[in-house]
């Protein structure tokens, strides 16, 4: 060891450096998000809670292709069919199981019509598993509250897909 | 004096510093380590055999969950074992846009490394400052794919969807933030994705520096790294390591150079290398690998910026057509089906593609009977191997040198266990 080495041990210089890296951070301004009241910023493509959409005169998208039952990785999604009234092809059951699922997105992909989409919604809970078991019926509501926005992204993220 | 056994302690599988459910039998002398043994298997989640009752592509989000610090290079080790059994070509700029994501998750996985690692060792400080990056880093996994962690971006014969026009931005002043602050978030989010990508590739060697000037010369860190858990290049070798564990002990191995894919042969970077393979040592490897990542995404911007195109192949039996054509023509249609619910088979037949992975040689071996499923899919995880040398590296050090060890062998138990 020469003297300039022990002279760079003993006036601590590797450490003072460190604190002046932080020290710098303590005076600088802040960036963080404040989450609940700040969002951080979120794609169109994002991958949430799932919802079923509607055409605009109020009739469901779904046909019951069961395409998207059968491409789930997870086999989250339990779907049975029957023919209306009217005589066109209807799901009777569409269950989305939330603690199956693995928001990969595929449901959305193979959906020829764009009934079941991802949407942003990242904040819900259950309070117990029945809470977690999205049927029609709840997709239906989620996809009826936000369609402004499930459509807006669609419509954004249409040329890549 | 009475004679004095030795001492059996259980390490995990609940300790912050086991990085996951590892759990590990140490045999003690005192406070010396005289064996560790490794125990195993409380992550199985049997992805191997899950594979065998899915077609192809249905398997592909479950890669992204092996090893879930690095996503996008488990599913390019996929993706690419499909291609080569199928013969199929993959668009040049869906290889950039590979390369680009994979060198982005080298950086997400070593910025994960680094602050989990320097706060097993006591450093608090580098962690904080290594999440904020991730944060950037993250939010082009999302922009890019829809999710922030598990991707599902990568298919055979490309990428799902070429790299988006427009970042995400902060909206709305609130009570902590008025517009001008807004407006500051903003300003690298004006552009495209790759605008900002390439806004962090120059805001990133500096914020290495600071990782440096934190850690590098600082007395506490080497004296709890320097000469801890060496590993003999004779050794590395004999116990297949690979990675940065690998060149941590001096030996220039890296599948990017030894045998390239997708377009790293184009591309210019180097290949830091240790001296006494110790964890000191394989630091420094990981510290300059992240300066040659960014190196490499910043020459993937440049080449994508000047050259657009398609980013999946054109051949509808391997990958789904365009939704618009979907929605048009019958015959997109019946693809799309077939797709979606059989899926395509691969020849008979059997191939290994592998990449080099964050944490070394991560590759996937496919055996295909000609169905639409494998008949057999095995996955060689970096990680198994790091882990089995656990023993041989912490033998002889003191029980708080353990810690070290694990944090510098950078176990993700997703990718172990599987």
């Amino acid at each position: 060891m020469n003297l300039f080495s022990i002279l760079k041990s003993l006036t601590l210089k590797e450490l003072r450096g460190g604190l002046a890296v932080t020290g710098r951070y303590l005076f600088r301004k802040k960036f963080t998000v404040q989450y609940p009241e700040e969002r951080a910023p979120m794609s169109p493509r994002f991958r949430g809670l799932h919802a079923q959409r509607r055409y605009p005169n109020g009739e469901e998208r779904c046909i019951a292709c069961k395409l998207c039952e059968v491409v789930c990785p997870a086999m989250a999604i339990t779907i049975e069919s029957a023919q209306r009234e009217d005589g066109t092809r209807r799901t009777t059951r569409y269950d989305i199981d939330l603690t199956k699922c693995i928001f990969c997105g595929f449901c959305e992909e193979a959906c020829p019509v764009d009934a079941i989409v991802e949407t942003r919604i990242y904040e819900y809970h259950g309070e117990c598993r029945d809470d977690l078991l999205m049927t029609k019926e709840k997709l239906l509501a989620v996809g009826d509250k936000y369609e402004a926005q499930i459509a807006a992204d669609r419509t954004a993220d249409a040329p890549y897909r | 004096m009475s004679e004095i056994r030795n001492y059996t302690l259980n390490f995990g599988p609940q300790h912050p510093a086991a990085h996951g459910v590892l759990r590990l039998v140490l045999e003690m002398d005192g406070e010396i380590i005289e064996r560790a043994d490794p125990h195993i298997g409380l992550l199985h989640r049997a992805t191997e055999k899950l594979a065998e009752s899915k077609h192809y592509i249905q398997s592909l989000p479950y890669m992204d969950r092996l090893d879930y610090v690095s996503m996008m290079c488990n599913e390019h080790a996929y993706v690419m074992t499909i291609e080569k059994m199928l013969g199929l070509q993959v668009p040049v700029r869906a290889q950039y846009i590979r390369v680009m994501f994979d060198e982005i998750t080298r950086v997400l996985n070593h910025l994960m490394w680094l602050g989990a690692h320097a706060l097993d060792v006591g450093a608090m400080t580098v962690f904080l400052y290594a999440f904020r990056e991730r944060e950037d880093l993250m939010d082009c996994y999302e922009a890019v794919s829809g999710a922030r962690l598990h991707a599902a971006y990568y298919r055979p014969g490309g990428v799902y969807r070429d790299l988006p026009a427009q970042m995400p931005k902060f909206k709305g002043a609130s009570k902590w933030h008025d517009e001008s602050e807004i407006a500051a978030l903003n300003e690298n989010r004006q552009g495209s994705l790759l605008d900002f990508i390439e806004d962090f590739t120059n805001r990133f060697p500096g914020y290495i520096d600071e990782y440096e000037t934190l850690l590098t010369d600082n007395r506490i860190w080497k004296q709890r790294l320097v000469n801890i858990g060496i590993m003999s290049p004779e050794r590395a070798l004999q116990m297949g390591l690979t990675g940065p564990m690998l060149r941590g002990s001096g030996i220039a191995w890296d599948l990017r150079k030894k045998q390239p894919y997708a377009v790293y042969d184009q591309l210019d970077f180097d290949i830091p290398i240790g001296t006494n393979g110790d964890s000191y040592d394989r630091y420094l490897v990981r510290i300059e690998e992240l300066r040659q990542s960014n190196r490499l995404i910043r020459q993937c911007v440049d080449w994508l910026r000047q050259n657009p195109g398609p980013v999946i192949a054109a051949d509808h039996k391997v990958t789904p057509p365009p939704r618009t054509e979907m929605k048009e023509g019958m015959e997109s249609l019946i693809h799309h089906f077939k797709l979606a619910s059989e899926g395509f088979s691969l020849p008979a037949g059997e191939a290994y593609a592998a990449v080099e992975h964050p944490k070394g040689e991560f590759g996937i071996y496919m055996v295909s009977d000609g169905a639409n499923k494998p008949y057999r899919m095995k996955i060689r995880a970096p990680g198994f191997a790091h882990l089995a040398s656990l023993n041989e590296m912490v033998r002889g050090h003191m029980l708080a040198d353990v810690v070290a060890v694990i944090g510098t062998q950078d176990i993700v138990f997703g990718e172990i266990d599987r």
